[in-house]
């Protein structure tokens, strides 16, 4: 990873830290900082999202609106009942009274209606951004390169999918409609009081300029102790994980009471922080009450005066109690609105970044067809290296492999076998020169013309949850289960599958965890073998079988191999011996090719390993 | 940062949460809890208290201005006004004060508890069995451990609170309003009845599809993590369409159901706000026409309004605090199913100590384990092994007899079924836990890492390992190399928080882990399986070193690490069928030769001429 990083100096601020020990990503997590504004590919992003709910974000918009309009009348039409209704029923007319009850009542319902529309179809709106972002992410992500893959760690990418998704999810869900919400009402309200009485009105909204304050310091604040809190959890969940997935070593090594004096102190500063943060929430919220209830009593007392005086109605200032309580309640939802937006904009920040990753082994735009591919690979003039900047792997070479080929490559390690392969499979594209197929270079043939021609089974063997069946049936979806169980006899892995408690539909587990490690590899085998292909590439396949197993393999794979291109890099030398052509590889080039026999009868590299091999053997 | 895996309660243990609120069981699950919540019952009652008495603020200012309103307001005496405006302001500060000091009150209480059920927790499952870690997913024991605790948190500093203060201010708020206009009290009691119900039943509802959301969040996040972990297969094979369409299908699923969550939302959010203000409409249209009838003034009919306004949360949170009591209900069966879990392995009552010149010597002596503990499932049947001092002995096998489950019992791991084990004469478990696993390192197949220091990680159980221990151990383990140039060295963050090192460098840590201790017995589950060809030869140095002047049993896959043994016991169906020298073994031995001759029956010599 980072070896050229130049060692810098111990900086570990707390003693009872230090058993955690230090890592780069520490140092540079303060730089990283994300404001409140959105950077251009986010804004592009959200833009492209929003744009084909256009219409229906408007339509939520409206209802959201209305809604809070139909709720601001309430107060107003309870004024007017109490000013207008109740003497016209002392001047015998009862009809201005049952209409401002019965519009009191159309109010109350309209909302509740209108409420119930605006959530359906803003939730609507969110559900399918959400849909439309992961599937967005998840398909881009499969069609990048493994290049990326292997510096873009695979919990950074599940990350990009789960809690980022679900931080844009709690802004749609309750970010937006709270803003929403908290916004019409302060105006709705701040209107409205005013246009019933101006000077009552503005010492409500005097009351609003300490309170913005507030809110802000709270905004500050609280997002402070939300990452505390977060912070402190996530290190509670990685003790706690590694523990338990580690409880062999734990129990052996008698680490049970060093592992509660650690979580113990754990626990203490998450405890600390949720305290923290519950008493800046106390704070902000009875803040809020108290200036709302002050701003209650001046608007009493000042009101009462002047209804006495004659200078207001009683019913405005009934309407004036019944807002106030209303009015600065929404504050909290502002604040929260502030908090998840932080978060929704960091998320599609992270989001934005991966989706403009441009792939590096992109498909053709014209493809090249091709039919029943016969397996010959030629290197024509094919240099490699990783980028522009660094070394080059594999200096300018020539090689052709004619089809039927069974070839071996032997070597050292980061001799470069593993390169040459991974071409072969268009893992990478060579920086220059061309892989071809049957005379076609490998970047004119479309991905799925070419995985049919060309199989890899590699020292990983990653299974997927599912049934044996189904991983084996990934080489080629839709093959019969004779097929499937022809493909297992040949290499051998029957006997095994048989012995499961479920044969063939045993479901594997999380990532094939009920199978050893060499069973796994037997399955990665007979899939690549079920896909058929013109060419097979064993990068190790063999390694992480036990030694009978390995032999059944090879024998088996001198009859599989026989009809097809294979190129197979293994370190035992009695895999390499099945070959019909072995290249000794070193230093990214070529430097023994013949037969087998013939360069063990020379006095290459290759005959002083097999000499060593028989040595140890013996 | 790395992922944090996130909490989600697990699908295969859900408790299904029934309609009845409150019932019986639901509150004997709750008062397992005593215990935690006894040492902090005062302060949670002082927060009860004070969000009682911030409701009864709230509620008694809208009397006083019914006072104003009807008193100097109407009268045009204003000689009352300043006394009920003080009064006003000084409930109003009572309130927002009682608000405060609620929270601040609940803060220390309700994450004590919640730190202690933890601790325990962990201190329990540190001490359950490996057999009992097993058959539990880390992951279905962290939901308990996060969401179930924090769910019993919520429940500590606000269900219980509100469902007392608010079925009170209920009772209260309505009392008040027959006492103001025993018909508008009539009134907003039709209304809120309704209000509780449907409420109560929408929760209910919500809660079962929010469970579902959960469980379809996970399934979708195993997809992605097996499409990142496995990209290799699918590009490899170009099944990347394949699993996108998965993927869809599942996310098409996740948002069906998050729209259902949705409409039950929008329906309860239309009914809370539909009903109160029927009640208020219909209390305007009844008290204005009383009002002009002269039989109610002005100022109880806004008092009557206010205090329905008043009394809208506290109707409408009560299905909502009901559903959140059954949750923390479900969140403490699934705890205690955990501490209930024995713990199995124990120290002896009266230990013994092994003798201050042990040399190491281990014997097995017709050693028999199951893990049912039927006798037709042994996996081991009948194991007598001698490990002389200083020796070191191979364990060679096919897959399934019985070496792993062999190298648990040493340690107490595991508990043999029957038979004994001993250390310089000592049977294991007469030994204490900590006295035996001092004695005897065992290292594992998988190379575990934590995220912590190399230094951490080497002296794992150790604290009395010095720094001159850290490094000799590291030395011996041919490990001092590239420890020395991380960049921290010995500080440096390895495991998944940190930086990864290669299979072979995570193995000659464990093997440095292990000779840390000095122990007098090594037991090594072959620490060459899981390692890549590649890094084979540089384990294969350092195990040279480590094994040397220690007892030590070793499972063996590949003839080099045979070779290091001084004898190999070949185990067959759960016994040790033969004991022996590795050139005998291969040369008498049919089974055996066929376990590790990597040559079989053909000479390639020959097939090369």
């Amino acid at each position: 990873m980072s070896t050229e990083a130049e060692p810098k100096k111990l900086d570990i601020p707390d003693p009872e830290e230090a058993w955690r020990g230090v890592a780069a990503e520490d140092l540079d997590e303060l730089t990283a900082a994300i404001g409140l504004k959105l950077q251009a590919r986010s804004r592009r992003l959200l833009r492209s999202l929003l744009s084909p709910h256009r219409r229906a974000v408007l339509v939520a918009l409206v209802m959201v609106i209305g809604e809070n309009v139909a709720g601001l009348f309430g107060p107003v039409l309870i004024a007017a009942a109490l000013d207008t209704g109740v003497p016209a029923v002392l001047h015998g007319r009862s009809g201005p009274l049952i209409w401002c009850a019965v519009g009191y009542l159309g109010c109350g319902v309209v909302s509740a209606l209108l409420r119930y529309g605006f959530l359906r179809l803003s939730g609507r709106i969110g559900q399918d951004i959400l849909l439309d972002l992961r599937r967005r992410i998840f398909g881009h992500a499969q069609g990048l390169s493994l290049s990326f893959h292997e510096s873009y760690t695979s919990g950074k990418i599940v990350s990009r999918l789960t809690s980022d998704m679900d931080s844009i999810d709690a802004l749609l869900d309750q970010g937006l409609d709270g803003l929403l919400s908290a916004g019409f009402t302060v105006l709705g309200i701040g209107i409205v009081m005013l246009w019933l009485d101006w000077s009552l009105g503005l010492i409500v909204l005097v009351g609003l300029v300490p309170l913005l304050w507030v809110t802000r310091w709270f905004y500050r604040r609280s997002q402070h102790a939300y990452r505390e809190t977060r912070g402190a959890i996530a290190k509670i969940i990685v003790q706690f994980v590694e523990t338990m997935n580690g409880m062999r070593a734990v129990q052996a090594f008698r680490r049970e009471p060093r592992n509660e004096s650690i979580m113990g102190t754990l626990n203490t500063s998450f405890q600390e922080a949720n305290r923290q943060a519950l008493t800046v929430v106390a704070t902000f919220t009875s803040t809020v009450r108290m200036v709302g209830n002050i701003s209650l009593a001046l608007v009493l007392a000042i009101g009462a005066i002047r209804v006495a005086h004659g200078g207001l109605e009683i019913g405005v200032l009934a309407a004036f109690t019944l807002y106030l309580r209303r009015f600065y309640d929404p504050l909290d939802d502002l604040a929260m609105f502030a908090n998840s937006y932080t978060a929704a904009s960091a998320a599609l920040e992270k989001i934005s970044g991966v989706l403009e990753e441009v792939p590096v082994v992109p498909e053709p735009a014209n493809p090249v067809p091709v039919v029943e591919p016969r397996g010959e690979i030629r290197f024509a003039d094919v240099e490699f290296r990783y980028g522009p900047e660094t070394p080059v792997v594999l200096p300018t070479f020539d090689l052709r492999i004619p089809a039927g080929q069974t070839v071996a490559l032997v070597g050292e390690t980061g001799a470069g076998k593993s390169t040459v392969a991974k071409l072969v499979a268009r893992l990478y594209d060579p920086s220059s020169g061309a892989v071809e197929l049957d005379g076609v270079d490998l970047r004119r043939i479309s991905d799925l013309d070419l995985r049919e021609a060309v199989a890899m089974v590699t020292q990983e063997n990653f299974l997927f949850s599912g049934s044996v069946a189904d991983n084996i049936a990934l080489g080629r979806p839709g093959a019969t289960r004779d097929e499937i169980r022809a493909a297992a006899e040949a290499v051998g892995a029957d006997v095994f599958i048989n012995a499961l408690p479920e044969g063939y539909d045993t479901d594997v587990r999380k990532r094939g965890g009920r199978l050893s490690a060499g069973q796994r590899q037997m399955v990665a085998f007979t899939r690549a073998l079920l896909a058929d292909p013109a060419v097979l590439v064993l990068d190790e396949a063999t390694s992480s079988l036990d030694v009978p197993t390995e032999r059944a393999v090879q024998e088996a794979l001198e009859t599989v191999l026989t009809d097809r291109t294979a190129l197979i890099i293994a370190h035992r030398l009695s895999t390499v011996l099945i070959a019909d052509r072995v290249l000794v590889v070193d230093g990214g080039r070529i430097v023994e090719d013949g037969s087998p026999a013939d360069l063990v009868a020379n006095t290459g590299r290759f005959a002083d390993l097999h000499a060593e091999w028989l040595e140890s053997l013996a | 940062m790395t992922a944090v895996p996130d909490p989600k309660p697990d699908p295969t243990t859900v408790t299904p949460t029934t309609l009845t609120p409150a019932s019986a069981s639901t509150l004997k699950v709750l008062f397992r809890l005593a215990p935690y919540v006894r040492p902090v019952r005062w302060p949670l009652f002082g927060a009860t208290a004070t969000t009682m008495l911030a409701m009864v603020c709230g509620l008694v200012i809208p009397l006083v201005i019914q006072r104003i309103l009807d008193g100097p307001v109407a009268t045009g005496k204003l000689s009352e006004l300043p006394l009920l405006i003080g009064i006003v302001v000084a409930l109003g500060v009572l309130e927002a004060a009682a608000f405060f000091a609620r929270r601040r009150m609940v803060a220390r209480p309700t994450t004590k508890i919640e730190a202690r059920m933890r601790a325990d927790l962990y201190r329990h499952l540190q001490r359950l069995p490996i057999s009992f870690h097993d058959q539990w997913q880390s992951g279905q024991l962290l939901s308990r451990a996060v969401s179930d605790l924090s769910t019993l948190r919520r429940f500590f500093a606000f269900a219980v609170i509100f469902l007392v203060v608010n079925s009170l201010t209920l009772v209260l708020g309505l009392v008040v309003l027959f006492f103001l206009a025993p018909l508008l009290g009539l009134i907003v009691t039709c209304a809120s009845l309704p209000l509780i119900m449907v409420s109560t039943l929408f929760e209910s509802k919500y809660r079962v599809v929010s469970r579902l959301a959960q469980d379809q969040e996970g399934d979708l996040a195993t997809t992605v993590e097996e499409s990142v972990l496995g990209i290799r297969v699918l590009k490899a094979f170009g099944r990347g369409p394949e699993l996108l369409r998965k993927f869809s299908v599942q996310a098409r699923q996740l948002r069906g159901t998050q729209l259902r969550k949705i409409h039950i939302l929008a329906i309860l959010w239309a009914v809370i706000i539909a009903l109160p203000e029927i009640g208020i409409g219909v209390q305007l249209l009844v008290g204005g026409l009383a009002i002009a009838h002269g039989t109610m003034t002005l100022g109880t009919l806004v008092a009557a309004v206010t205090v329905a306004t008043y009394l809208r949360w506290p109707t409408d949170s009560i299905g909502w605090l009901l559903s959140e009591t059954n949750q923390a209900a479900s969140a403490c069966e699934r705890y205690w199913e955990v501490m209930d879990a024995p713990v199995t392995i124990l120290d002896p009552e009266t230990p013994k100590s092994l003798p201050a010149d042990g040399t190491g010597h281990l014997r097995l002596e017709n050693v028999r384990f199951s893990y049912s503990g039927g006798p037709g499932t042994e996996v081991l049947r009948g194991i007598d092994l001698d490990v002389r001092p200083g020796e070191t002995v191979a364990l060679v096998g096919a897959t399934g007899s019985g070496k792993t489950t062999l190298t648990m019992l040493v340690a107490r791991l595991a508990d043999v079924t029957s038979g004994s084990i001993t250390v310089d004469g000592v049977d294991v478990r007469d030994l204490t836990l900590a006295d035996l696993r001092t004695a005897v390192a065992t290292a594992f197949e998988e190379p575990v890492l934590f995220s912590a220091s190399v230094r951490e990680n080497v002296a794992l159980g150790a604290p009395e390992a010095t720094e001159a221990d850290v490094r000799s151990a590291l030395r011996v383990a041919k490990a001092d190399g590239f420890v020395e140039e991380l960049p921290w060295g010995l500080d440096t963050r390895i495991g998944e928080q940190g930086l990864s090192l290669s299979g072979g460098q995570r193995q000659r840590l464990a093997l440095a882990r292990a000779v840390v201790g000095r122990p007098a017995v090594l037991v090594l589950d072959d620490p060459l399986s899981a390692l890549d060809v590649h890094t084979e030869a540089e384990v294969e140095r350092a195990l040279r070193t480590v094994l040397h002047g220690v007892t030590a049993l070793v499972v063996a896959h590949r003839p080099s690490t045979v070779q290091l043994a001084d004898r190999v016991a070949l185990m067959s169906g759960g016994r040790i069928t033969a004991v022996g020298k590795h050139h005998e073994l291969l040369a008498d031995n049919p089974e055996y030769r066929n376990l590790l001759s990597t040559l079989g029956d053909r000479e390639p010599s020959e097939e090369l001429a």
